[in-house]
């Protein structure tokens, strides 16, 4: 499709629909602003904060935040306000990275699973449902610290995806299970569609809401998984994404000595991104099933 | 209860064990590398035990694993040996052996997480009841936002943030551990006081952080469950409110929860494993926390294989259980 100049009236159009969808589904914008903030902070701070703040030694040890720290030095000389502007989008891409890892993993099973049944589907349900029950931090911990070393950004989102995967299987071979029986894709198979066919045609198009739904928490998971593996010192050591600041407060007793600018503004962070994914899921199976708008 | 439904539920947990031991047996060996042989010639290197100690370590090391033999026997005395929780011997504190030090860590764990899930589960569920309920008093909806903020925080960061404020600053509860320092643990009713002391903020943290996640599920079923034609009926009947809550919308509701109990319970010990870290209290994920430092993996591979084990065997009893608590599930459904 080539892209038509919109005129002047179509795009106000545009931009008063997308304003109404906004109210329509309250959590769900509250949730993109949330996230769009933290994007926000990620994108504008570095004009702002230079990316020396975040190497060792870059300033005076335990200082309370000033106006020349405004939120203070660690134990080692790192500034923490560099250290949250350099480190969020860190985080945000591991999760985006082995979220999508995940979701796609999981649209293969799922779809497979859910339309075909039989023995594929006992062997990936089977997988999900094993892998559900086990705690995945300790799996995760067994697979870090055997390929432990330099562990970069990528290669720690690499590893959190490993079990990223589940959930959208679970949950999108239930969808899929729903809507084999239905008239379209009835229609769709008497039509000589094939099976992949009809799943890219016909079946993901009516689930896009509850994929970008499965997409989101698959995010959450993953960086629920990856600060976890940080905080037990698993993740990129010489990289100053959220979970291995929380280590290095917990490595340095932070708490017991009172640095409480230290640990609190990556908690900060993570609270609000956790926040704003769970709204914005929350948002899209609102918008993917209109039976829950009357419930809430 | 059918043999069926029986045999299924044994074969995934068989399938869990398995997972679990295949894991720790298959994942060093991808990585090219073997990390334990490593380690020990790292230690060796340094040579700050004394390369005595050392080749003990080796040696029995790979008597055990019978390194000169093929794979697949190799992967079979694994499976053998895990099953009899025979974990080796830990690294850094030869001769100590791994499952001894874990069975010394796990009821720490175990009695933990268990009192804390229930009460969590107990006291969300009651909550999101309350919240679905139109009748419900007001200061429900008023703890209701956050609660569900509460719950979006990991538990341990939540426990970093009680420990700064009820530990650090205020003094009410200890710092961390498990118990006083220079007491031995023993079964006086004085240590188990203090113990139960020492839990309170760890278990706090996983509680204030589960309610909002049970309450959440509990709504949309007490939803569900209050447009039911007997919950209709009952109204029309005229029963007291209170009695149509309890034993007609509640009852009826908290049983699908169980089922979400049995599949939480994996995540509830992640978010457990890394509580006992912050509050340095002496349970597995001490311990495990302890390993990582000090790349002890003999001890890693026992203290996820038995927390595997143990969850397992939990979602297996729960599996079982709730057939009989309610009749509604059928036994031909995993």
């Amino acid at each position: 499709m080539t892209a038509v100049p919109l005129s002047l009236e179509q795009a106000q159009d545009r931009i008063g629909r997308v304003l109404r969808g906004l109210r329509t589904y309250p959590m769900l914008s509250a949730g993109l602003m949330l996230i769009l903030l933290v994007l926000l902070i990620s994108l504008i701070g570095p004009l702002f904060v230079p990316r020396e703040g975040v190497q060792v030694g870059s300033a005076p040890p335990d200082q309370r935040p000033s106006r020349e720290y405004l939120l203070g030095t660690d134990t080692v000389g790192r500034q923490i306000l560099a250290i949250i502007i350099y480190g969020t989008p860190l985080t945000l891409q591991i999760g985006l990275i082995a979220g999508a890892i995940g979701l796609g993993v999981g649209m293969i099973f799922g779809f497979v699973a859910g339309y075909y049944g039989g023995a594929l589907d006992h062997l990936f349900r089977g997988a999900a449902d094993v892998f559900l029950t086990v705690p995945g931090l300790l799996i995760l911990v067994v697979i870090a610290t055997t390929f432990k070393g330099a562990v970069s950004v990528m290669t720690q989102a690499l590893v959190v995806s490993a079990l990223a995967w589940m959930y959208p299987t679970r949950t999108i071979r239930s969808q899929v299970l729903s809507m084999r029986e239905r008239g379209y894709v009835q229609l769709a198979k008497l039509s000589g569609m094939s099976g992949p066919e009809i799943i890219v045609k016909e079946l993901m198009p009516n689930l896009l809401p509850y994929l970008a739904a499965s997409f989101v928490s698959a995010v959450s998971a993953a960086i629920l998984a990856s600060i976890g593996l940080e905080a037990l010192g698993l993740g990129p050591q010489n990289e100053p994404t959220l979970g291995m600041t929380i280590y290095w407060s917990l490595y340095y007793t932070s708490v017991l000595r009172n640095l409480w600018w230290w640990w609190s503004p990556p908690i900060v962070m993570i609270v609000i991104i956790f926040v704003g994914l769970f709204l914005i899921s929350a948002g899209l199976d609102q918008v993917a099933n209109p039976r829950l708008r009357r419930a809430a | 209860m059918p043999l069926g439904y029986l045999l299924r539920r044994l074969t995934v947990f068989l399938l869990i064990v398995w997972v679990a031991a295949s894991v720790n047996f298959f994942i060093p060996r991808l990585s090219g590398a073997d990390p334990v042989r490593e380690r020990l010639l790292q230690m060796a290197a340094v040579g700050g035990t004394g390369t005595g100690t050392v080749e003990e370590v080796v040696k029995s090391y790979q008597a055990k694993f019978g390194l000169d033999k093929p794979l697949w026997q190799q992967y079979l005395f694994y499976l053998a040996d895990m099953v009899r929780f025979d974990f080796g011997v830990s690294i850094t504190r030869f001769p100590n052996s791994v499952a001894g030090m874990i069975l010394d860590a796990l009821p720490w764990t175990l009695v933990l997480v268990t009192v804390a899930t229930l009460m969590a589960f107990a006291i969300g569920s009651l909550f999101g009841a309350l919240v679905a309920w139109p009748r419900a008093p007001r200061f429900v909806h008023v703890l209701a936002p956050p609660l569900l903020t509460l719950s979006a925080i990991p538990y341990y960061l939540l426990g970093l943030i009680l420990v700064y404020f009820l530990a650090f600053t205020w003094r009410i509860f200890p710092l961390g551990g498990g118990y006083k320092v220079g007491t031995q643990p023993s079964w006086s009713w004085a240590f188990i006081q203090d113990a139960a002391y020492h839990s309170i903020l760890p278990a706090l943290s996983i509680i204030l952080s589960g309610v909002g996640f049970w309450a959440l599920s509990m709504r949309g079923m007490m939803v569900t469950t209050q447009g039911e034609d007997y919950v209709t009926f009952a109204e029309a009947k005229g029963l007291r409110p209170r009695r149509i809550f309890l034993r007609y919308a509640l009852r009826n509701a908290i049983l699908p929860q169980t089922t979400a109990l049995a599949l939480a319970l994996g995540h509830v010990v992640s978010g457990a494993v890394l509580v006992e870290i912050v509050f340095g209290y002496p349970g597995v994920g001490n311990l495990l926390y302890q390993a990582i430092r000090t790349f002890d993996y003999p001890i890693i591979y026992g203290v996820t294989f038995m927390v595997i084990v143990a969850i397992g065997l939990a979602t297996l009893i729960l599996d079982l259980l709730l057939p009989v608590l309610d009749p509604r599930i059928t036994y031909h459904r995993t």
